[in-house]
């Protein structure tokens, strides 16, 4: 049988209900929560600080640093504390999705360090990170030259959707689940992530890096709205 | 110790005038909220905020085999983590020993209290018993991680229930939940860390007055008409004299049914508005 109909009835170019808060870590120069649905990501930017152990600085330029990982509880079966090396792929597609729009050329012997923590977990979790990263980022002040949004797009059986949850990630029917995480850039609408699982036509690819950038800009839209809440904030001194 | 001396010396001069940089009384605490089941998929988990300070605990159950010594009795395993997203000072990489000594000092606290029924745990005598993962995180360090820690694993304990389990495999179906909670007593254990500053006790420090803190003593109290102190932990190389010493399990008693009675209220309000939206149990 085809996937018609979405397992939670979303529509197929929906993403599910997105939530974005600003400045969720005091102790952080920037930090953020962003959530799609069941899924939640706290991110906290510490920086451009001093890099140690010296010898990875760059008299060049600032570097940026990221570490992505999960609570041990934030899913069914429990994940052992620590770095996997699931983790530290995504810490490092994370970083490489951040670093394009990341400008610390000025800041030489630097290091921006980013940490991502998801707290409650139902796929596309380093998407959510990466957004809240971006939002984190931003209101640490690190001077950035767009912003990035990431979004994770389906392959079920024949059909491209929006923003997978778990049980469609799970699908078996017909040509399966493809899970395809994506990030565009916000003003030159470059593509900084792009991971694939599964197996799709050259088409089929295609199509979901279109669904993926249309989704993007919805979701920018959401970070700049919660950006300029705390600006709002801090003008009336609340 | 990571405060400037400049830093110390004003917090000394402050405490002789019993004054803190936020005008708390001395052995108050700041605002605490409690929030429950803040992690969907984890079988109960707590978010406990003391002012700034915020940490979350979270309990995962498995099972398997018990403890030669203790066949029929089930496992408790506590870790805690003080992320470095929490603080600038914290580092990725394995605990350190601040983080292993607050996970002790939560662990001793909760066992030492008999507040887990761990004999309930026993599914087949030799075989088989619940383990509990109680895992805790910080996730801003604003002073005070050690009660916030103990305060969080509390609440978690007493938000979680039984996961699914199949009696004919053998195995627990994660994702579904039983509404059947854990077996806990009545003795909910508080731990309480009292920090000597100069001549002054206090509860609580924000982190300047914790970097400034010569002493410091956990005691862990639980009971409901008697009180029982049921663990004490003392840091840092100040020794206390036995006045201090006398003071500090006074001032214990009077302040842990204070915390005790705070967490219940919350507890009962929270758990009549438990809209954690779990799948319910399929037949």
């Amino acid at each position: 049988m085809a996937y018609t109909k979405r397992i939670d009835g979303r529509k197929f170019d929906e993403t599910r209900e997105m939530k974005a808060e600003v400045g969720v870590i005091p102790n952080a120069d920037g930090s953020a929560m962003f959530s799609f649905g069941d899924t939640v990501a706290i991110a906290a930017v510490y920086g451009p600080k001093p890099l140690h152990p010296q010898h990875l600085q760059n008299p060049q330029k600032g570097i940026v640093r990221c570490v992505y990982d999960m609570l041990s509880f934030s899913v069914t079966q429990r994940k052992k504390p620590g770095p996997s090396r699931r983790s530290q792929e995504i810490s490092k597609v994370t970083e490489w999705a951040l670093s394009p729009i990341i400008k610390i050329g000025e800041f030489p012997n630097t290091v921006v360090d980013v940490h991502i923590m998801i707290t409650q977990a139902n796929a596309s979790t380093r998407c959510a990170g990466i957004n809240a990263a971006c939002i984190a980022l931003a209101q640490a002040g690190i001077s950035m030259s767009e912003m990035v949004s990431a979004v994770s797009i389906g392959k079920i059986d024949d059909r491209i959707v929006v923003d997978l949850i778990k049980e469609e990630e799970d699908y078996e029917e017909g040509e399966g689940a493809t899970d395809i995480p994506m990030a565009f850039l916000s003003r030159s609408g470059k593509i900084s992530l792009l991971q694939l699982d599964g197996k799709t036509s050259p088409e089929k690819l295609k199509e979901a890096i279109e669904a993926g950038e249309k989704a993007c800009k919805m979701i920018h839209e959401l970070q700049v709205s919660a950006l300029k809440k705390i600006n709002d904030k801090d003008k009336t001194g609340n | 110790m990571e405060v400037s001396n400049l830093t110390k010396k004003r917090i000394i001069n402050y405490m002789k005038e019993g004054r803190r940089f936020d005008n708390r009384a001395m052995l108050d605490y700041r605002d605490i909220s409690i929030e429950l089941g803040v992690s969907k998929n984890a079988e109960g988990s707590a978010r406990i905020k003391i002012g700034n300070t915020d940490v979350i605990a979270g309990v995962k159950l498995e099972t398997g085999e018990p403890y030669t010594d203790h066949p029929d009795a089930g496992t408790l395993i506590t870790t805690v983590e003080f992320l470095p997203m929490s603080s600038d000072r914290f580092e990725p990489g394995p605990p350190r020993i601040d983080a292993i000594e607050t996970a002790r000092i939560v662990d001793r606290g909760i066992r030492e209290s008999g507040f887990i029924d761990f004999g309930k745990l026993c599914v087949k005598k030799g075989e088989k018993v619940w383990t509990i993962f109680l895992d805790i995180y910080s996730i801003n360090d604003a002073g005070n991680l050690i009660d916030a820690a103990c305060l969080a694993a509390v609440c978690a304990l007493k938000d979680a229930v039984f996961p699914k389990y199949n009696e004919k495999e053998e195995v627990i179906e994660y994702g579904e939940w039983t509404t059947k909670k854990l077996p806990l007593t009545d003795s909910t254990p508080i731990t309480m860390t009292f920090h000597k500053i100069d001549d002054t006790l206090l509860l609580d420090p924000i982190r300047e007055e914790e970097d400034a803190s010569e002493a410091r003593l956990s005691i862990a109290v639980s009971g409901d008409k008697e009180i029982r102190i049921n663990s004490i932990q003392k840091g840092e190389e100040t020794a206390l004299d036995k006045k201090e010493m006398f003071k500090i399990i006074d001032n214990a008693v009077v302040k842990f049914s204070k915390i005790k009675d705070l967490i219940e209220k919350s507890m009962s309000e929270k758990e009549k508005s438990d809209k954690r939206g779990r799948k319910p149990e399929k037949e």
